[in-house]
Parts: structure tokens; C-alpha cells; sequence
């Protein structure tokens, strides 16, 4: 309280001094609107201005003045001029151009901001301006430590009289608050609460710069979410997606919690007891986002939903109101003064914001958070444009810090270049969208599928060549000329084997033409089978004997050797008895003996076959597995 | 999902699907080049069948990523993240030379001196390797993803190790039953970034190499394996195992008269190479020449070159009377120097006697009495039959019959394994947690009876079946009298039987399967950070307070605060709410923790005073009275008094106890229903109602209503309480001012 005190009474000593000075300028202010919205932590203060020129030269600029208090709490500031003026709320197209002056011969304590006119104001004429101030942390919680169970008291001070440099023939000022509970206001003539507002009458006559301090202490429980840093990310992928990364750093900004925090009471009455506290906020994120996710540093946070409300399409502001709703509640209530961090993000469709003209591409997208009512004290947004883009150019609305960086994610050999912009002081209204200007080559996208694909195929190549390369130091070494000779000697006994399980087929078809045999009668193709089956083996037995020599004379294969000659030995039993067995039938079928005669004659060979027929399958299998 | 549909049998799809493919090549007529093709086709099939084996074992650990989310589980992980993430941010030399003066407050912890590195270098070597590959991942992905990867490896390993011993039939069945086999997925989930994650790996890749290193007698082996100890003793305490097992099998060697230069070899270069690397690791030392668990290892190692001279001095003397003389003198002399140097080593105290914990492995009753520290961790509790089924299945049966098929083909390899099996069984009935070390041990020996065993039955159901083939080519005339032949010397419906067993064989192996799958989703993939339980409607309940408290903390504390806790979250604060703390689960240190355990006992009065000395801030328990969660600080405080106790004989345990019983109803101690620890849990607690149709302060962890509602702090506040009540930390009050 002391300090209003001091900078009231600096104020009143430098008016004083000013008011003796010249009148600054011909323009008088024929009506003065003022409405002071203190319904959420964001102060927002609409200006309707009347100006009229009294003096005779044509005048381009109008100044506005801000005491150095407010100023300095200025987030936001534009002018507009209002044209119908019947209607009144008709505000015509894109703001005036405002900047920041500092004239001669004015207090130190003001700042002044310039409003240029398209064209100027000549003499006589007046025209209408809105002009809307957004002020953070403008509000001071008081008292300033609260406990849990109380309520949220804050103070707001401001002039009574407009601050201008000009003469003001009529002014009004409306105040709006939450609720209906005020602690206590400056009372002046013909003020008047009614309900949730508060109107300080019409004031006629006011000198240049004169100033009359009313302080208003009310009751606000709205949530007091304050952004010390939210680092917003937005990287560009041509195959189709913008992955936004919001990163917040959080804060109570409002009156701080003092004493015990008891999640008893909490629980029991959270309206009550925890009324300064927040426990969610909502975000409305842009139409179809995807893959919404929200954590912090140590994890997942479990608490959180999403609506997708297409439902609320309005005709007028389609594209406005068909958004994505995600309402997101931190690991605790956030108290007065505590904090949390946490992360949110997610992706959109790249065609809703990506645009191409004059041959660049430009990105075009939401400046501000999209979180409601959130005031962010620095703001950095970076927009990640894929590796390879030139030429980069941002265009802001309104002014702020930038320059670029590089930034290394998959698959990138340069990095991709980053835009950064840094703004301090964002309120909602900064929600404007800006652009960011690049040139890029499609062919480029397929730079980084083509890398994976070519690092994969060298991977396969490499072990292709290991496979098959023979890296062994010394060529004449004795244990590799043995492995040599192994190999050489596992080749030779697997082509044997495969010799072998011909013949065996052979006999197999053998076997197959006795039982047609039976079954037909057919002796003359049965001996057909016979010949051809013949000159089959001839040949076999003839292909066996180098392999069988070569075996010999390699010492690596002496332990396999007598196995080898086993089976070959067994074979050609085999194979003889059956075609005595073959003989025996077909001669007796063209003798045309009974069938229980056949069988006695074979008997004996019969078992003698099958059982060697076994061994030789036993023996193939040993030496299969050599 | 993959899980359930392939590991049931993993044996049967290389025999049928090469049959069939052998068929199908007949068909074909690729007569010329048909046995060569399916020699590459059983190549193919065994590589197809190991690559999934090993995506599935990968997979397999995934649960936990699906159920919940990717992130660190459980306690000691939360240090090796810590860690990890610091020697990723700050390099090796930083790493390597930190000092933590975030734990133990004020006494702070030498982290590169009191940890074994392994782990954390090897995660961070995956990270800068992907990195360098410039794929941009975060390291706590790699963290969480280190274990799975590191489990599919050891299912490699398992199936060279299984190749060695047996045949690559019992290497890749062992190579599917490990990829599974819950007793080793419950230490490695993915999340569960701890040292067995990695060590299980090293441990096998250890016995493995040195198995191979016996079996050639190549140095190059005996080298390799000596790099394999060095890895495992990077990684893991656990190495412990290795050198006191490898000594043990090289005695039984000599004993059973397989001495061999091989063994020599293997033996002399696998330790002294092992030890000299070993001994690079900070936190293990000289500890291989100084303590006395290592001496086992040296006592073998002389007593080998001692074989080695002796062979060689009855090589030179031919007379076998002399060299007997010459033996009795040597042996005689050698182990009269060994027990000397023991002796003097021991009496002197330049080998440090064997260590509690060491103890409490050879007398499971040694921990309880004398170390109440070890003895209160569950993990640490003799193994209860139950949990030998839950983690082992069927192969608990099958390990007996491996070990018969093992004593059957007796060799130095299946020497080594039978002892890995029955040591490690051992140390698996002591203590819970040891169950891991024994899991590869069982799944190779269990995979030695299911080869075998599938083996021998499908021959035989093979070997009829073309016998009946041949028999029956004769016509249905022929065939009795040709059947005789064989079937003769076997019994009647014996192919019956086969085929009936092998059913049941892979039968058992579903079974073990899904029991596998089942366990995996259900009992091992919680994060134990993130509880979850099922609402009234059967809805997913998630309880995530411990984040919450830990996140709080790191928010809203000051940056040098420090918490008071039981040492259970030492780890979790210091890692999640980057708080100091006084005591974390490295429990270096038994006074200091006994210091907290006497704190929370105490009246708040005496225990404002140890908190004021100790500067803490705050102060963090865990309570489950409103939840039901049953391992909260309540349930723990028996074992704080115990510690205390053991430090500050102040603190008796009976004063606790109502005739022996620990109860905190009304019918408690007055000292219990006064102690710091119950006015913390129990502040403000008697005016909550838990429960419909019970009175408030009904505890719903112990299911009784509490003794003293009326609870009144007097040098702490309530600062936070999580939303279930589960985390509740209080402030310390500034002393009073005089005036």
C-alpha cells in the first residue's frame, strides 16, 4: 500500500508541474469510453475514443500515454478505427499502426505510444478509435500470503480520469469483476456497484494528464496459470505431419499458499477449501490433432482427456470453432506460488498449414498457446523446417527476437535449420498467426528413406562378403590347410551320399514295379523298369569309385572311411539281392506260379533285404550328419 | 499374441517343416543337388527359428511398455538412470570421479567408487551408438529397452551354450525355454534397468566361453571368457558366483582325474587375465587378492600349477616309486604354504574375512540374526516353494531329467553344467532373487531332456514308419512275415507310445508357454512406481502418487532440501524429485540408516531433535491406509525399530509389540500409537472415512480402525499428500524463536 502511495504522490508532483505547461496539442477528445475487464488474471482495458481536430493543420497521429506502472505491465496494445458510427461496435479491418515516442517536454514516468492515421485528421473533422490494452500481472494479490482456506483477494489500481496528453470533454469508466464480492473501492462521486460492475460516473472537462487513482480490492478465484517459459516447437515433416512440442514451466502467479497443505480438507470441500487453487486447465488444440500426449520429465501424466468437439461447427467461424478440446489436470492442485512443468504434444495435418507461393513454401500457424487464459512471460517458438530448406524468412505481426539454430534429429547429417522467436509478455490476443518462409526441394524427402535403404544394403553386402571372403591371415598354415582338406572331404562324402539315396530310389522303383507286377500282370513292363533301372546303377557304381579313392588317400577322412565303405559294401549287398529278388518273381509270374509260391521263394531274401535295408538307412543318417 | 503361438514348440517346426520341404523338393525332382539343398534348409530353418526366438523374447518383455508406460520400474534402476543420464550428459571422466552429495546427506556417496559401471556404460555406449547412427532417441528409451535387448543376446548365448554341451537341438530348445522363462523375465522387463539385466547375459556368456575354452584348449577362448569375467564383474556383484564356481568345477576335474592341458589353459588364462582386468573396476579393487571369497579362485589356481609340475616331474623321473615320494613331499608342502599364507593373511588382516552377506548365502539363518538390513528385504527371504512353480513351470520337473540325460553323456561340459545347475539351485532355495541365476542353469539342462527326449521319440516314430513302409511294399500278403523282422526286439505299441509321449511333451511345452505369457502380462510387467487395480466396475484404476509426491517435491521444494525417508525411496526421491536424501538403497552405510529407523520410532520431541542435527526438511512416508496398499511404511516399521535397535539400544523392539504382536488398533503400545512414524501416517487420518459402514480411521491396509485418532503435530506440518493418500510428506518447522 505504501508503494501506490509513493508513486501516487509522484505522479500528482509531476502533473502539477505539467499542468502549468502548454496544451500539447489541437486534438480534443470529445467522448472518452473506458471498460476495465478484471474477470480474469489478464487485465484488458477497451478505449473508445471520439477525437476531434480543433486546431487548423491536419494531424497524422494520435498519441496514447500509459503511467509508467501500467506501461510496464503492457502486453498488448492495439487501435482500431471504427467507421459505422452509428452501430458503434463495427470495428473496421486491421489495426492501426502503433509505436512506441517519446515527445519533448513530457514526464519521464509516461510512456507514450503513437497511433498513425491512414490519412490525416484535418480541421474540424472527428472520427471514432477503439483501442484495446492488455495488462499482465497487473493485478497484486493482498494480501500476499493466503492459506489454503481462503479466499483470493487481489488489487487493482488505476486512473479514474483518462490519461492523455489531450483535452477530454466527456469520459465514463466501467469496471467489470467476477464476482459480486469487492473488499473495498475508491469511492468518488456518483459511483455506482451493481452486481458484478462497477461504473464511475461521467467526468466533463478533464485537463491534459490529469490523473485520479482509484484501487479496487476484489475477490478473484480464477485460475492464475502463468508461464515463467513455454517452449513451443513445431517441426515440419513433408510426408505429411507438423508434430507440435509444447513445453511448459508453470505457475500460481496469484496470492501464495502459506501453512499446511491438507489433502483431507481438499478432498472434502475442493470449492472451499482449495478455492484459490486450480486443478485443470483446457487447451483447445487446432481441428484433427492426432497423437495428443501430455507428460512431464518423470513420466506419463495419467490425468487427462480429449474431445474432439466437431459438434459445435458454427456456419460463420467454421474453421474457428471446430477444434479439439483437451482439458489437462497437473499431478496436484496448484496452490498459490506452487509450480509444475510439463509437456504437451501432438500432431497435425501438414495440408492445413503448410502453403506454397512465388516457388516457396510458408508455414502458417498460431503464434500464442493454446491454453486458455494463459499469460506466458517468454515465449520461444520454434519452428523445425525439414534438413536442406533455404532461403528462410519469418514475418510476425508484431515485433519480437529471432534468429535460427540447427537441430539434429533422425536420420540427419547437417541438421535441420530451426526459426526461433522469443517474445516476452503473451496474452491470448497474441494468438495471431505468423509465417515462416522457406524453399524446398521435394526430391529431398526422399533422401532419408534412400540413406536407411542403402545402410541396410551395405549391411547385407558386408556380411555377403564376409560370408564368402576367405580372411584367414596365412594361406599355408597347417590348421588351415586342414580345414581345406575337411571341407573337400565332407564334399566328397556328401556327393557319395547323395550316389547312394539315388540308388536306393532306384530300388525303390524296383520295388514299385514288383507290386505293379502284381496288381497287372504286366511282365514286360516290369522288365522295362528292369533295364532301365540297370544302366542306372552301372553308371552310379562307376561315378562312386573316384570319390571312394579320393577318401583313401586324404588322412582327414580316415575315421569316416571305413563307415563310407560300410555302406557302399552294404549297398551293392543289397542291390544284388533284389535283382535276384526281381528275378526270381518275374520268372515265376511267367511261369505263372501261385502267388503262396512266389512268397516262399523270396522269402528268405526278403528278410535279408529289408534288414539291410534298414542298416543302409541307419549309415546314411550317420553320415548325413557329418 | 506371438508369445503364446510359437515358444510351446520350439523344437518340432525345424524336424516337420524340413520333412516337408524334403517332400516337396522330391516332388520337384531336384534329385542331382537334393541332400546338399536340405542341409542349407536346416541351416535356414535354425537361423529363422533363433531370429524369432530372439524378436520374441524381446517382445515378450514388452508388456510392461504396453500395460503401462515406457518408463524406469522399481527402486535400484532409478539409480542407474540417475547415473546413466549423468555420464551421458557430463562423459566418462566426470562419471567415473562423481561425487553425490545429493545421498547420504551430509556424508555424500563416491558414485564411481561404489558402483558397478557396467550397466550404465553399456546403456550409454547403445545411446552414443545411435546417436552416431543418427537416430535421435532419448536415453531413457535406451534405458528402459537395455534389458529386453540384452535378454534376446542371452538367448543366443544360450544356444551356443546348449550347442557345446549337447547338440544345437538342445541349444535352440534352450535358447526358446530362456527367451520365456519368467524366472529371468521377472529382472528383465523393459524398465527394469538393473544390473541383471546385463549381468544375466555376462554370466552366461562367462560359463560359455570358458566351457568352449576347456573343450579346445585354445587360448584364444580361455581370452575371450577372461573379457566376458571382466564384463560380468563391470556389471554385477554376482561375479562372486563365477569365481568361486569355476574353481570349484576345475577341483571336481582334478578330483574325478580329468586333469588336462585344455583345462590348464582354460583355467590359468581366464583368471589371471580376469583378475588383473577385474581389478580396473574401482568398486571391486584388489578385492581378488585380499577378501576371502576370492581366495578360493587363487588356492586353485596354485594348486593347478602344482598339478601342472608334478606331471611334468613324473614325465622326467620314470621311476614310479620315486615320483610317489616326490609326491607326498610336494602336495604336503603346498598345502602346508597355502594354510600358512592363509593363516597369516587372515590373522594379519590383509584378507578380509568372508562379508554378511557372503554368510548369509552359505546359512540362510546367518542374515536374520545377525544383519537385520539384509534380512528385511523381501528379495533376500528363503525362496518359498511356490515361487520355485511360479518361475519355473515344467521345468522344474524336466531339470531332474536333464540332469540323468547329463550324468548319461558325461563330459567335462555337461560336468560344468550339472554343477551350475545344483550350486545355483542351492543358492535359488536361499534367497528369492538368486532364482535368476539358477534360470539359465535350469533352461539348458531342462533343454537337454526335451531334446533328448523329443529326439529319441521321433526316431523311433520315424524308423517304424519306414520299416511299415518297406514292410507293407510287398502287398498286405507279405507284410506279417516282414514286419517280424523288426519289430521283433520291441515292444508292442511302442510307436503308439511315442507318438502319445510326444504329444504330451508338447503338450507340457503349451502349457509352459502360456503359463509364461500369463505371468509375464499379470505378476512381472508393473512398474511397482505406478500401481493399477480394478475399480467397482471393473474399470482400470491407475494410482500414480509416488510420481505425483516425488514431482511435487522437485516443483515446489527448494533446490537443497533434503528428505527423510526410509531408504526404500532413496533412490526414487533422489532420481525423481532431485531432492537430496539421507539414506537411499545403497545402504552403505548401517548407522545412518539405523540413525532414520531410530528417528521415525522415536517421540516427535526426540525426533525433531535427530532431524534438527541431520537438517532435514522434510520428511516423506508412505502410507496405504486409505488404498490398501499393504507395503507401505506401517508394514515396514518393524524393521526400522529392528535396525534402529541394532545401533541405538534405546530402541527396544518389545516396546512396540502388545504380547509379542505388532498391532495399531487401540489395543497398540502407547509408544507405537506415539512414535513418529504413526503420527506421520496417521495425521489427520481418524477424520477420513474410508470405507461405507465402517468407522472413520478404518485402516484398509491392516483392516482395523486406528488407536489414536486424535493426533496433534508439534514440529511438523502436513506440506503435501498425494491424492490417494499413499505418499505424505511434512515439513520441519523452524525451531521456535526464543523471545
Amino acid at each position: 500500500m505504501l508503494r501506490f502511495a509513493l508513486t501516487l504522490l509522484l505522479f500528482t508532483l509531476a502533473f502539477g508541474v505539467l499542468s502549468s505547461s502548454p496544451v500539447f496539442s489541437d486534438l480534443i477528445l470529445a467522448k472518452v469510453d473506458r471498460r476495465i475487464d478484471l474477470t480474469s488474471q489478464i487485465v484488458r482495458i477497451t478505449t473508445s475514443l471520439k477525437v476531434e481536430n480543433a486546431g487548423s493543420n491536419p494531424i497524422s497521429e494520435i498519441l496514447l500515454s500509459f503511467p509508467e506502472n501500467q506501461a510496464k505491465h503492457l502486453a498488448y496494445l492495439t487501435a482500431t478505427l471504427n467507421e459505422g458510427k452509428g452501430k458503434g461496435k463495427a470495428s473496421s479491418g486491421a489495426g492501426l499502426p502503433t509505436e512506441v515516442v517519446i515527445p519533448k517536454d513530457v514526464p519521464d514516468s509516461l510512456t507514450f505510444y503513437s497511433v498513425s492515421l491512414h490519412k490525416g485528421l484535418g480541421k474540424g473533422e472527428s472520427l471514432l478509435l477503439d483501442v484495446l490494452a492488455v495488462f499482465t500481472h497487473a493485478l497484486e494479490p493482498f494480501p500476499e500470503k493466503i492459506s489454503q482456506a481462503d479466499i483470493q483477494l487481489l488489487l487493482f489500481q488505476d486512473t479514474a480520469h483518462f490519461l492523455s496528453p489531450y483535452k477530454v470533454m466527456v469520459q465514463s469508466v466501467a469496471v467489470k469483476l467476477p464476482e459480486a464480492r469487492v473488499e473495498s473501492y475508491t469511492k468518488l462521486e456518483g459511483t455506482k456497484l451493481s452486481g458484478s460492475e462497477l461504473k464511475y460516473s461521467p467526468f466533463h472537462n478533464i485537463p491534459p494528464f490529469s490523473y485520479l487513482p482509484i484501487i479496487i480490492h476484489f475477490e478473484n478465484n480464477q485460475p492464475f496459470a502463468v508461464a515463467e517459459e513455454l517452449v513451443r516447437e513445431i517441426e515440419i515433416s513433408h510426408w505429411g505431419n507438423v508434430q507440435v512440442t509444447e513445453h511448459y514451466n508453470l505457475f500460481h502467479g496469484g496470492a501464495k499458499n502459506k501453512g499446511e497443505f491438507s489433502r483431507l480438507d481438499y478432498q472434502a470441500r475442493p470449492y472451499v477449501r482449495g478455492a484459490s487453487a486450480f486443478r485443470r486447465l483446457v487447451a483447445r488444440l487446432p481441428p484433427r490433432a492426432h497423437s495428443v500426449y501430455y507428460r512431464d520429465e518423470i513420466g506419463n501424466i495419467s490425468t487427462s482427456s480429449l474431445w474432439g468437439d466437431s459438434k459445435k461447427v458454427d456456419v460463420l467461424q467454421l474453421s474457428y470453432f471446430c477444434s479439439t478440446e483437451l482439458e489437462i489436470e497437473p499431478r496436484y492442485p496448484l496452490f498459490g506460488g506452487w509450480r509444475t512443468a510439463f509437456t504437451i504434444g501432438y500432431g497435425l495435418p501438414l495440408r492445413d498449414f503448410l502453403f506454397e507461393s512465388d516457388g516457396k513454401r510458408f508455414l502458417n500457424f498460431s503464434f500464442g498457446s493454446p491454453i486458455n487464459e494463459l499469460v506466458i512471460d517468454t515465449l520461444i517458438v520454434k519452428v523445425v523446417l525439414p534438413e536442406g530448406s533455404k532461403d528462410i524468412s519469418a514475418s510476425v505481426p508484431f515485433p519480437v527476437k529471432q534468429w535460427q539454430e540447427t537441430k539434429f534429429s533422425h536420420l540427419d547429417l547437417v541438421g535441420r535449420p530451426v526459426v526461433v522467436l522469443e517474445k516476452n509478455n503473451v496474452v491470448p490476443e497474441h494468438n495471431e498467426h505468423f509465417q515462416v518462409y522457406y524453399k524446398f526441394n521435394s526430391l529431398s524427402m526422399l533422401r532419408e528413406p534412400l540413406m536407411l535403404i542403402f545402410g541396410f544394403f551395405f549391411l547385407f553386402v558386408a556380411c555377403i562378403v564376409y560370408m564368402h571372403a576367405d580372411l584367414s591371415i596365412s594361406k599355408s598354415s597347417a590348421s588351415y590347410l586342414a580345414k581345406v582338406q575337411w571341407e573337400e572331404v565332407q564334399a566328397t562324402v556328401q556327393q557319395i551320399h547323395n550316389i547312394i539315396s539315388h540308388c536306393l530310389t532306384a530300388h525303390d522303383k524296383l520295388e514299385a514295379s514288383l507290386r505293379d507286377l502284381s496288381r497287372t500282370g504286366d511282365v514286360q513292363a516290369c522288365k522295362a523298369t528292369r533295364k532301365s533301372v540297370d544302366s542306372l546303377l552301372k553308371g552310379v557304381s562307376k561315378d562312386l569309385k573316384p570319390l571312394v579313392t579320393f577318401l583313401q588317400s586324404s588322412p582327414q577322412a580316415a575315421h569316416i572311411l571305413p563307415k563310407v565303405e560300410e555302406l557302399i559294401a552294404k549297398e551293392r549287398d543289397l542291390q544284388e539281392r533284389l535283382m535276384a529278388k526281381h528275378t526270381t518273381v518275374v520268372d515265376c509270374y511267367e511261369k505263372k506260379l501261385g502267388g503262396r509260391e512266389i512268397e516262399n521263394r523270396i522269402a528268405s531274401n526278403q528278410q535279408k533285404i529289408t534288414s539291410l535295408r534298414q542298416e543302409v538307412d541307419d549309415l546314411m543318417e550317420f553320415i548325413d550328419e557329418i | 499374441m506371438a508369445a503364446s503361438s510359437k515358444p510351446g514348440s520350439p523344437r518340432p517346426p525345424p524336424s516337420s517343416s524340413s520333412s516337408m520341404a524334403q517332400d516337396l523338393f522330391n516332388n520337384f525332382s531336384f534329385s542331382k543337388t537334393l541332400k546338399l539343398k536340405t542341409k542349407q534348409q536346416e541351416l535356414l530353418i535354425r537361423v529363422t527359428v533363433l531370429t524369432l526366438i530372439y524378436i520374441l523374447a524381446f517382445i515378450t518383455r514388452l508388456f510392461s511398455v504396453l500395460r503401462y508406460e515406457s518408463m524406469i520400474h522399481e527402486f535400484d534402476p532409478y539409480f542407474n538412470y540417475r547415473t546413466t543420464l549423468y555420464l551421458t550428459k557430463n562423459g566418462f571422466a566426470e562419471f567415473w570421479n562423481w561425487f553425490d552429495s545429493e545421498s547420504w546427506y551430509p556424508l555424500g556417496r563416491i558414485i564411481g567408487g561404489t558402483l558397478y559401471p557396467g550397466l550404465m556404460l553399456t546403456a550409454a555406449a547403445l545411446y552414443w551408438v545411435l546417436r552416431f547412427l543418427r537416430f535421435a532417441v532419448h536415453i531413457r528409451e535406451v534405458c528402459v529397452l537395455t534389458a529386453p535387448f540384452f535378454a534376446s543376446n542371452t538367448t543366443l548365448v544360450a544356444y551356443f551354450f546348449g550347442k557345446e554341451i549337447w547338440d544345437s537341438g538342445a541349444g535352440i530348445v534352450a535358447a526358446a525355454l530362456i527367451a520365456i522363462c519368467p524366472g529371468y523375465i521377472s529382472r528383465s522387463v523393459a524398465g527394469s534397468y538393473d544390473n541383471e539385466g546385463v549381468a544375466i547375459f555376462a554370466l552366461l556368456l562367462t560359463f560359455y566361453l570358458f566351457v568352449k575354452a576347456v573343450n579346445t584348449g585354445s587360448l584364444a577362448w580361455a581370452l575371450a571368457s577372461a573379457f566376458g569375467y571382466f564384463y560380468m564383474v563391470s556389471a554385477w556383484g554376482g561375479y562372486v558366483f563365477i569365481i568361486n564356481l569355476v574353481p570349484l568345477y576345475v577341483l571336481v576335474l582334478l578330483v574325478t582325474g580329468r586333469y588336462s592341458l585344455r583345462l590348464y589353459v582354460a583355467y590359468n588364462c581366464m583368471y589371471v587375465v580376469g583378475m588383473l582386468l577385474a581389478m580396473q573396476i574401482r568398486f571391486v579393487g584388489f578385492q581378488h587378492v585380499q577378501s576371502g571369497e576370492h581366495m578360493a579362485a587363487m588356492g586353485v589356481f596354485f594348486l593347478l600349477q602344482v598339478f601342472f609340475f608334478l606331471d611334468w616331474v613324473r614325465h622326467l623321473l620314470s621311476d614310479a616309486k620315486l615320483f610317489e615320494a616326490f609326491l607326498r613331499i610336494t602336495v604336503t608342502g603346498a598345502v602346508s604354504v597355502g594354510a600358512i599364507a592363509l593363516g597369516v593373511g587372515t590373522a594379519s588382516g590383509y584378507i578380509s574375512p568372508w562379508t554378511g552377506r557372503f554368510y548369509s548365502l552359505l546359512d540362510p539363518t546367518y542374515a536374520k540374526d545377525h544383519i537385520p538390513i539384509i534380512a528385511s528385504v523381501s528379495e533376500h527371504q528363503p525362496t518359498a516353494w511356490s515361487s520355485f512353480m511360479f518361475d519355473f513351470h515344467i521345468l522344474l520337473i524336466l531339470f531332474p531329467a536333464g540332469l540323468y540325460f547329463c550324468f548319461k553323456r558325461l563330459s567335462d561340459a555337461t560336468i560344468f553344467i550339472v554343477m551350475y545347475g545344483l550350486t545355483s539351485m542351492y543358492f535359488a532355495g536361499v534367497m528369492v532373487r538368486l532364482i535368476l541365476v539358477a534360470t539359465p542353469a535350469v533352461c539348458l539342462i531342462s533343454a537337454i531332456a526335451v531334446s533328448a527326449t523329443v529326439k529319441n521319440l521321433t526316431r523311433l516314430v520315424r524308423s517304424q514308419s519306414q520299416a511299415v513302409q518297406s514292410g507293407s511294399s510287398k502287398g498286405a500278403s507279405t507284410a506279417k512275415s516282414s514286419s517280424k523282422g523288426v519289430i521283433d526286439n520291441s515292444q508292442p505299441f511302442q510307436r503308439n507310445g511315442a507318438i502319445l509321449l510326444l504329444l504330451g511333451a508338447f503338450y507340457l511345452l503349451t502349457r509352459y508357454a502360456i503359463h509364461c505369457t500369463w505371468v509375464t502380462s499379470e505378476a512381472y510387467s508393473s512398474p511397482s512406481i505406478v500401481l493399477a487395480a480394478r475399480g467397482a466396475h471393473g474399470n482400470r484404476v491407475i494410482f500414480d502418487d509416488y510420481r505425483e509426491a516425488y514431482f511435487w517435491l522437485r516443483q515446489n521444494t527448494p533446490p537443497d532440501a533434503k528428505v527423510m525417508s526410509w531408504w526404500d525411496y532413496g533412490y526414487q526421491i533422489t532420481a525423481m524429485g532431485n531432492r537430496t536424501v539421507i539414506v537411499d538403497n545403497n545402504t552403505w552405510n548401517n548407522t545412518h540408516i539405523a540413525t532414520v529407523g531410530r528417528a521415525m520410532s522415536s517421540y516427535e520431541d526426540e525426533a525433531y531433535e535427530i532431524m534438527r542435527s541431520l537438517d532435514v526438511d522434510y520428511v516423506l512416508v508412505v502410507f496405504g491406509g486409505v488404498t490398501g496398499y499393504s507395503s507401505d511404511d506401517i508394514n515396514k516399521f518393524l524393521w526400522m525399530v529392528r535396525i534402529g535397535g541394532g545401533v541405538f539400544p534405546v530402541i527396544k523392539e518389545p516396546d512396540y509389540l502388545v504380547n509379542g504382536e505388532y498391532r495399531v488398533d487401540k489395543g497398540a503400545a502407547p509408544k507405537m500409537l506415539n512414535c513418529l512414524m504413526y503420527k506421520l501416517s496417521y495425521y489427520r487420518f481418524g477424520e477420513l472415512t474410508t470405507e461405507y459402514g465402517k468407522p472413520p480411521g478404518f485402516d484398509r491396509a491392516r483392516g482395523v480402525e486406528i488407536g489414536n485418532k486424535d493426533i496433534k503435530l508439534e514440529y511438523l506440518e502436513e506440506a503435501f499428500t498425494t491424492q490417494n493418500w499413499i505418499v505424505r510428506i511434512y515439513k520441519v518447522k523452524p525451531p521456535k524463536n526464543r523471545w
